[in-house]
């Protein structure tokens, strides 16, 4: 059955609805944790300690987030498959385009591509930068994030590719969170309101607090 | 009213095609599309001409043969098919581009007739029901829910045009092949196939090379006969119960 799940381009679109949530849900959860950062370095240094310890005492130290990043990078990696085998199969079915060309869809549907790519390439820089500390600005430490983020987001580069991508995500979940409603088959006509007002509502909220951080950081509120 | 018309033009499947330009006159507000297509094949035919391929049958917008992508529209500004709208949805002087359905699914035969068999092809796959043949049975021995009976009605208007797919970026059949399913699942006729039909015909859809839906509305805003977008969820919820069902 797995097999013809994932050989049917409804059973992707299942896949890429179900890894959106997961990775939506986790966002939402990461938006949180930065806030912490307004409440001075004590605050989320701590919470960065606690995140290795969750769990515990019956998971060892670092389990629970293990955990989390696996399910993560399965999330993403699913999502992202999908989505590169549903858009080949998409643009193979529409191959000549017509000669009247009309502006069509909103801005949040056309760019789901492009926005999903940014966001892929975002991952990448900002693992390596504030988890890693591989291309981090100043000296990286580890399990101190609030230094590490006041480093990253006082160079004009960590701020435009954040702000860039956090926009990005904003349009993504947008048109993606009613779009995995439609897919898992609970929207409807009498729904339909509330779908589309609880993912806008989501992208404006993740939007926001997400881009509270380099703001912060750039109007010296965190220093 | 006096038009320029810019109209796709194509020998047959294998040949290159290109838009070209004619000139009609004498075009009344009260002529069908159609009709004004056919003053311009007259002049064609009398010219020694080619005239322009297009599908039309029953010319009432029930049959669902006539199709055109019209300024870009499929069926046109109108909502409705190309054989109802009038051409009194345009001004004297316009240009108006006529081109075939897009989709690779839907090859082109000649100029703007395009091969739908795909359709065909998906219906067969499981839009259907089994029932012995003979005369018609009691109607008041299978009692419809009203609301169920409403909801088969309003997918059971797909004319089958393919509209949906000319206008979905994607060239997705989604919308007609949810409209099929859910106009049989929901009623007690179609529920011995409820599970095969949407696996059977959603598997044809994909084989057909069709594309994924992106949920960009498309299809539902050029349907001539209206079928909601939210056919393509109820599509998708069936097609998860049905793996469920299987499964079990």
């Amino acid at each position: 059955m797995t097999r013809t799940i994932w050989d049917s381009s409804l059973g992707k679109k299942t896949v890429m609805a179900v890894s959106g949530i997961v990775m939506l849900l986790y966002l939402v959860a990461h938006m949180i944790g930065n806030l912490k950062i307004f409440f001075g370095p004590e605050e989320i240094n701590h919470y960065a300690h606690w995140l290795r310890t969750m769990g515990g005492p019956v998971l060892h130290y670092e389990w629970a987030l293990w955990l989390v990043r696996i399910v993560l990078v399965v999330a993403v990696v699913a999502h992202a498959t999908s989505a590169y085998q549903l858009s080949r199969r998409d643009i193979r079915a529409r191959p000549s385009k017509y000669v009247h060309k009309k502006p069509s869809a909103s801005y949040a549907t056309r760019t789901m591509r492009w926005g999903g790519i940014i966001l892929g390439l975002f991952i990448v820089w900002h693992i390596l930068d504030l988890t890693t500390g591989t291309v981090h600005p100043g000296g990286y430490e580890h399990l101190h994030p609030y230094q590490n983020i006041i480093d990253t987001f006082s160079t004009w580069y960590g701020n435009v590719i954040y702000i860039v991508a956090v926009v990005a995500l904003g349009f993504h979940v947008q048109h993606g969170f009613w779009s995995a409603a439609q897919t898992l088959g609970v929207g409807s006509r009498s729904r339909d309101r509330v779908l589309k007002t609880v993912g806008t509502a989501l992208a404006v909220l993740l939007t926001l607090g997400f881009v509270a951080v380099p703001v912060g950081v750039m109007t010296g509120l965190v220093s | 009213m006096k038009l320029t018309l810019r109209v796709w033009r194509q020998k047959n499947a294998d040949a290159e095609g290109a838009m070209s330009t004619y000139e009609v006159d004498g075009i009344s507000q009260d002529m069908s599309f159609l009709e004004m297509l056919d003053t311009l094949n007259e002049e064609l035919i009398v010219k020694g001409e080619d005239p322009v391929a297009f599908d039309h049958d029953c010319r009432e917008g029930i049959c669902g043969a006539c199709s055109l992508v019209i300024n870009g529209d499929a069926h046109g500004p109108e909502r409705t098919t190309t054989c109802q709208l009038h051409m009194r949805s345009f001004q004297d002087g316009d240009t108006i581009d006529i081109e075939p359905w897009r989709a690779s699914a839907f090859p082109v035969i000649k100029d703007l007739v395009v091969d739908r068999t795909a359709f065909d092809r998906i219906i067969q796959a499981g839009g259907y029901i089994t029932a012995p043949t003979g005369a018609a049975p009691e109607a008041h021995s299978t009692p419809v829910p009203k609301p169920d009976a409403d909801f088969a009605f309003e997918h059971a208007e797909c004319i089958g045009c393919g509209a949906c797919v000319a206008a979905c970026p994607n060239g997705a059949a989604m919308l007609f092949t949810s409209a099929k399913i859910n106009h049989l699942n929901v009623l007690p006729q179609g529920a011995p196939e409820r599970e095969t039909r949407v696996l059977d015909m959603v598997a044809q859809m994909d084989d057909e090379g069709f594309g994924g839906c992106t949920l960009t509305g498309e299809c539902a805003t050029a349907c001539p006969k209206g079928i909601p977008l939210f056919s393509i969820t109820s599509m998708n919820k069936e097609w998860l119960r049905a793996n469920r069902k299987v499964a079990r």
